[in-house]
């Protein structure tokens, strides 16, 4: 294209430099490199955990090293040596904070610089955000406010000594403990995450929101998070991330477990923007996340949302479980692989109860010499009578060098459950994006306009604030990909 | 003052000869016709004027307001002040018409040194110039172009002009999927925006559309050259006689 090489070469100039790429240096406190059960121990004391907790996580420790990576997703990367990661740091900060000013100011500085302007999110959003640092969640905001309604929202590890009976109840009932490999490690090590409680018949306030943030070198970041809502209640958690620039890769292996009972709703969003690695595939995160929702209560409901943008390699399946009748789950997803970022994500709905339903909108977008996977389970099992579940799956190629893939898995055992399910694949035409241009708008701006018309009916699901910041997000993800 | 000035035009598609020296001069206050049959390079000229990818000039010159446009890309023309309304309008599908046409809007306005339009001072003047157009807020709300009827596309090509002000317009086959009623609309459209200031370019193969908007001068383009030029009366000999003895006189 005549009109692009200043484009082409400002775009060149920016691939290299993420732009969240900065360290905070911040003392910490490490445990000795790699993982056995002496390791396993040393997080469990550092945190002061009950016995039961610790044998759970010995438990989980000993099924991980009976396991295998899985090696089913469309993705390559070279063997993780799982004894060269750092299992525990932690910012050494005063233990207890009753304000933000206590706060180490390096910290606050980092937050600065990542657009999260603290006291106004507090005041103007009205959210509540539960800051988790490496390994350890140094701010909670509004929990006073939230208390009142019975709300409780805190760090898991804080969960763990306040409520202990509600973690130990609920802790891997979602996702056993050896459900799978990444799952299993992330039960022995896990350090911190969220943990949220809403009692019967209170509809929490606010958005609740945590942002995360990888920063220690080499130390793996294990979050955990348990949400339960009890009957007739609701709650709407958001999930953002970002990530400095990191020469080695790093692994990130989450576990996200949802409970929601009779007429319960749970809405989760994510915004994922781990370092994606530089344009030539150096670097990057490894995004190995295990989300799971139990519709446990009849006529409950759980809705995932996930913007994709980030991460070197995605292997993430946010999945729900429908076991009471008339329970229904959604699955909104957009996923942007741009460079040589590799995405192997969707969604498992599992039908049990009767009339059971689920939507999945699946957008992949892939530019560069990037691969997008769509990999999806359907399952009706054979009491979920007259279920019924929606799946379409769109990808939008741009460039000739990246890959769409759609591997959609349905098991159906009931004749009177109805599953649906469409899948397109296009392309920016040379059209649309003349248009544009004739129209004064640069490469950049018409192809990130037309690739979040493409994923407006996955935007329009996020809470307001969220998708703005998700829009740009996609837009930056892309730049340079098409010209 | 010349506001499109087109010197020997020459362009090569697919190794063949298009445009074979296409000389043109366009004041301000004027609106000129260029009429031709099929295959005598009237869509070329305004993807060669606009800069779409592939329909460089292998010689010649364009000038917009005396600017050079041979080494300028298609949006910065656009930024500028050339505006072509599409035969054929794009869709853009999940992109809202309102936002869009605010971004474009945006885009020309930051060029030209005017300040950005906010969000509640766009729509109110999106929606003064819409209302001229016959255009609904409903319509705006939808995706850029999908599931308009013809009508509406070429209604919302006007409504981005008359919202972009440029300097030239270039109108391909404006009237083509145009009922008479929508034809009306359409031209009285365009008719307002005539001033002394702006110069509008009409690509047409029919005559009906010059009943609206009438021209201050017609060329026929036949073969990539323009063979004969006139004023509006030149539009009716075509209707009368058809191409082929103009060509065959020329």
């Amino acid at each position: 294209m005549v009109a692009t090489q200043e484009t082409i070469d400002k775009v060149k100039e920016v691939a290299n430099t993420y732009k969240y790429g900065f360290v905070t240096e911040l003392e910490s406190e490490k445990a000795p490199l790699g993982l056995n059960e002496d390791i396993v121990r040393f997080i469990s004391s550092k945190k002061n955990e009950p016995e039961w907790l610790l044998e759970w996580r010995l438990k989980a420790y000993r099924k991980w090293l009976t396991m295998k990576e899985p090696n089913w997703a469309m993705v390559n990367f070279p063997k993780i040596n799982f004894q060269d990661i750092y299992y525990y740091s932690a910012p050494k900060v005063k233990p207890k904070l009753n304000s933000l000013d206590e706060v180490d100011p390096e910290l606050l500085k980092t937050y600065e610089k990542l657009g999260i302007p603290i006291k106004e999110q507090e005041m103007l959003a009205g959210v509540a955000v539960d800051y988790v640092f490496d390994s350890i969640s140094v701010a909670t905001t509004f929990r006073d406010k939230l208390a009142k309604e019975g709300i409780i929202f805190c760090p898991i590890s804080e969960a763990v000594q306040n409520h202990p009976d509600l973690v130990k109840k609920y802790i891997g009932s979602v996702i056993p403990m050896g459900d799978n490999y990444y799952a299993a490690l992330n039960s022995a090590v896990f350090t911190d995450g969220s943990f949220v409680y809403v009692p019967k018949g209170v509809k929490c306030p606010m958005e609740l929101s945590t942002y995360f943030r990888i920063n220690e070198q080499n130390s793996g970041q294990f979050e955990r998070t348990l949400i339960i809502v009890e009957d007739n209640s609701y709650v709407s958690y958001l999930e953002g991330c970002t990530a400095p620039q990191r020469d080695e890769n790093q692994l990130h292996a989450a576990v996200v477990e949802l409970v929601a009972m009779n007429d319960a709703e749970i809405k989760y969003s994510t915004v994922q923007n781990w370092y994606p690695g530089d344009k030539d595939g150096i670097g990057g995160i490894y995004n190995f996340v295990t989300k799971r929702g139990n519709c446990l209560g009849h006529r409950s409901k759980i809705s995932w949302t996930q913007v994709e943008t980030g991460s070197a390699i995605t292997w993430k399946y946010p999945s729900c479980i429908l076991r009471g009748d008339n329970s229904v789950g959604e699955f909104y997803s957009v996923a942007v692989a741009n460079n040589f970022q590799q995405a192997d994500t969707g969604t498992k709905m599992i039908h049990i109860g009767k009339n059971t339903k689920s939507t999945i909108i699946s957008k992949g977008i892939s530019a560069g010499k990037a691969q997008n996977t769509y990999r999806g389970q359907v399952q009706i099992q054979k009491n979920a009578k007259g279920s019924r579940n929606f799946t379409q799956c769109d990808s939008l190629l741009i460039g000739d060098e990246c890959g769409a893939h759609t591997v959609p898995y349905i098991n159906q055992h009931t004749p009177s459950a109805r599953v649906e399910h469409e899948a397109t694949t296009s392309k920016i035409s040379e059209d649309q994006l003349f248009y544009c241009l004739q129209r004064g708008l640069d490469t950049e701006q018409a192809t990130s306009l037309i690739v979040n018309g493409f994923c407006k009916e996955v935007m329009k699901e996020l809470p307001m604030e969220f998708a703005v910041e998700a829009q740009k997000l996609i837009g930056i993800s892309l730049e340079g990909s098409v010209g | 003052m010349s506001l499109l000035e087109i010197k020997k035009a020459r362009l090569k598609l697919d190794n063949k000869n298009i445009l074979n020296g296409v000389s043109l001069s366009v004041n301000a206050g004027e609106v000129h016709a260029i009429m031709g049959p099929n295959g005598s390079g009237k869509s070329t000229l305004s993807y060669m004027l606009s800069g779409r990818e592939g329909y460089e000039l292998e010689s010649g010159e364009i000038l917009l307001d005396g600017q050079s446009l041979s080494e300028m890309p298609a949006d910065e023309r656009a930024r500028s002040g050339l505006f072509l309304a599409f035969q054929y309008p794009v869709e853009l599908p999940g992109v809202g018409a309102m936002s869009f046409l605010r971004e474009a809007v945006n885009s020309r306005r930051k060029f030209i040194g005017k300040e950005e339009f906010d969000h509640l001072a766009f729509v109110k003047e999106a929606r003064k110039e819409a209302s001229k157009m016959f255009v609904k807020d409903e319509m705006l709300k939808r995706a850029v172009n999908v599931g308009f009827s013809g009508g509406e596309k070429k209604k919302f090509e006007i409504l981005q002009m008359a919202m972009l002000k440029p300097k030239v317009s270039i109108l391909d086959e404006t009237d083509s999927g145009l009922d008479v009623d929508a034809l009306k609309i359409v031209s009285d459209g365009v008719n307002a925006q005539r001033s002394d200031d702006n110069a509008i370019v009409v690509i047409t193969h029919y005559q009906r559309l010059l009943d609206y908007i009438v021209p201050d001068f017609v060329h026929i383009l036949s073969d990539g050259v323009i063979i004969k030029s006139g004023g509006p009366e030149l539009a009716l000999e075509v209707e009368k006689n058809g191409y082929a003895g103009m060509i065959n006189a020329a």
